[in-house]
């Protein structure tokens, strides 16, 4: 273990659990209201990011405007997605519906690729980057303070991240059609007959996680920069899922920083093999829980019966 | 399936009820085709014979998925990663103990096999959904483990050059003397898979996927038996990377990615779960829909110049999606299913039913 670098690497891994705990709220808000599992979330975050990137590098828009406009497109695809691909699949088993939701994925992927290509793009930078914010911590080494430096959109990714995940929080926790989302994921057929518009219901959850897959794009271009990778980066976000427990939003939160944590802290160590495990702590922590404690930290226990 | 067979058509012996090839016109059938496969070198172009080798290949591993995936109903994103483990495992056996192929070939698919164990045991808890997602961290962790574990052994992100196999004196070094062995080790796969699913094995299987908790009352051991279809199927995969990745001499972490893995299930899905025709069928479908889009790949970069670059790594996942998606919609069964059901119109023709 490097000492030296361990408060560094401790903080930053927290703040990168931001970014994916958004990606495992895309994820929550469509598992949340119709049960499936959402593996193309990745590609509607890629496309979601390309059109930004698009909108304002290609046609020179203002930024603002261009995330504003790419945020109502991806609502957009998000409805569509939902209407023509699994609403065909209402009532079918498990493993249709996984298997569309990847073969959405990878006709995403395709499609992206063909409409934009495969380069390296450089993402319109939001926060300075010459300017990182420097905490010195009362912690001593080698008889001087150990300081910390964060990276300007780090640290404000983190913010819009929470915030995003305490502003849909408090939408399901206040709102009517939130609570009306609450009802329907109880059990579909129930709320469909005291009155519960169930295909709204789940347009709206597309909607919403389209929208939320583009904010997270967004804010993992402006730090990493913008290619086809980017699709990846969700995977990441689905330990957080499982780890926080697949129906909680409070959930997504605490996995979200738990991972981050977990990548940060492999990080700081002196061994290379361990550094280069990072990639993979989602994943062993992913194991650890399934084999462990499969339901989550704040997920429901499903009794099961014949 | 054989639930339709024709008027006056009995099993007069044990031996005729349990028969897979019922009719010696069957055998015959089956002898022309195996000879219209094993001819292939001597009418067939280069590019067939590497399609046919690629199919081959897939239905392998399709196979072991099947036993998996559509007898046990256990959904595996990993089955890629352990055609890695096959692959790594007969190339470095052949390299440094310079065994041959016809030991390197078990061995490599009894350590993808352990491997797949290992993944598998989170089956003892959880299912569904649950352990699909344990598969897909074998899908993560072990081309991370072959990237940076042993790299004296392994060599990193570069991977190894895999040596030719030499069988019985003669070098299998171009794909049309890999045919005979792929093809050869096909027949076999067949044999014990479809043995497999009609077995006190595969029936327990099949009764673990309709209703698993019926099943443990009904005094099946649950984990028993889920353990021995991820052992199955990563045995599978185990032999088609090793063959693979003998094929193509050459093997790293990304030869097998989470992108195979998704394109195995959906040969499974195209061809139909829980079939033997199946994975024969959907691997053909898949590999032709990805030649094809290897071939319009260059045609869309001449009208469209800017697409040029990504053409072919677009079309094909493009292709691949579009296709699962509208089988997943129109055709859920897959082509075996329909296939079954043109046989039955034919036996019942000029009636509808």
């Amino acid at each position: 273990m490097n000492w030296q670098l361990l408060p560094q690497f401790t903080i930053s891994g927290l703040l990168a659990g931001g970014p994916i705990a958004l990606m495992a709220l895309g994820l929550v808000l469509i598992f949340k209201s119709s049960y499936i599992f959402n593996f193309a979330q990745g590609q509607l975050l890629l496309l979601g990011t390309l059109l930004t990137w698009w909108l304002a590098v290609g046609l020179a828009l203002p930024l603002w405007l261009a995330i504003v406009i790419a945020l109502a497109a991806s609502a957009v695809l998000g409805l569509l997605i939902e209407r023509l691909t699994l609403r065909p699949m209402t009532g079918q088993p498990l493993l249709s519906i996984i298997l569309m939701t990847l073969a959405l994925g990878q006709f995403l992927q395709g499609m992206a690729l063909l409409l934009f290509g495969g380069t390296q793009r450089n993402f319109p930078q939001m926060f300075s980057a010459a300017n990182p914010y420097k905490i010195v911590t009362p912690f001593i080494y080698n008889e001087r303070n150990i300081q910390i430096i964060l990276k300007q959109n780090l640290v404000w990714s983190f913010v819009v991240a929470i915030l995003g995940v305490v502003l849909i929080a408090a939408f399901f926790r206040f709102t009517r059609t939130g609570l009306a989302m609450r009802g329907a994921s109880e059990d579909h057929e129930l709320a469909q007959s005291i009155g519960l518009r169930i295909n709204r219901i789940f347009g709206i959850s597309w909607a919403m996680a389209g929208v939320v897959a583009t904010v997270g794009g967004v804010l993992l271009a402006t730090s990493s920069g913008l290619d086809l990778n980017i699709s990846l980066l969700v995977l990441t976000a689905f330990p957080a899922v499982l780890l926080g427990g697949l129906e909680s939003i409070p959930g997504v939160i605490v996995g979200g920083l738990i991972i981050g944590l977990s990548q940060g802290l492999v990080s700081a160590s002196t061994v290379q093999f361990i550094r280069n495990s990072a990639e993979i702590m989602p994943y062993v922590v992913l194991m650890i829980v399934l084999l462990i404690r499969p339901e989550g930290l704040f997920g429901l226990k499903r009794i099961e019966r014949i | 399936m054989t639930l339709l067979r024709p008027a006056g058509e009995f099993d007069e012996s044990y031996a005729s009820d349990m028969a897979t090839i019922r009719r010696p016109w069957q055998w015959v059938a089956l002898g022309l085709f195996l000879a219209a496969i094993y001819l292939l070198p001597s009418y067939a172009s280069q590019n067939t014979i590497a399609l046919v080798n690629r199919i081959a290949i897939s239905v392998i591993a399709v196979q072991g998925l099947n036993l998996l995936t559509g007898y046990t109903g256990q959904i595996s994103l990993g089955q890629a990663a352990f055609m890695t483990v096959g692959g790594y495992t007969s190339a470095l056996l052949m390299i440094h103990m310079e065994w041959s192929l016809f030991v390197t070939l078990p061995l490599s698919a009894l350590a993808a096999g352990v491997v797949g164990l290992i993944f598998g045991l989170p089956s003892l808890r959880v299912k569904g959904f649950y352990l699909t997602m344990s598969t897909l961290a074998a899908q993560f962790i072990i081309p991370w483990f072959t990237r940076n574990a042993f790299p004296d052994l392994l060599n990193g992100a570069q991977g190894l050059n895999v040596p030719v196999p030499v069988l019985f004196g003669v070098a299998i070094n171009s794909p049309q003397r890999f045919l005979y062995l792929t093809i050869t080790i096909l027949i076999i796969t067949t044999v014990v898979a479809s043995n497999a699913a009609r077995s006190r094995l595969g029936r327990a299987f099949v009764s673990i996927r309709d209703n698993d908790l019926a099943a443990e009352l009904l005094g099946v051991n649950l984990y028993k038996y889920k353990l021995q279809a991820f052992f199955l199927a990563s045995v599978y995969a185990g032999i088609a990377g090793a063959l693979s990745a003998h094929y193509l001499r050459h093997i790293n972490s990304e030869s097998f990615g989470l992108a195979d893995s998704i394109i195995l299930l959906g040969m499974l899905i195209v061809g139909g779960l829980g079939t033997n025709l199946g994975p024969f069928l959907g691997a053909a479908l898949v590999e032709f829909l990805i030649e094809l889009a290897t071939l319009a790949g260059p045609f869309l970069g001449k009208i469209a110049p800017s697409t040029a670059a990504g053409a072919v790594q677009a079309l094909r996942p493009l292709f691949f999606g579009a296709a699962l998606m509208l089988f997943l919609i129109f055709e859920p069964k897959g082509l075996a299913h329909r296939w079954q059901l043109i046989k039955a119109a034919w036996r019942l023709r000029p009636f509808s039913h």
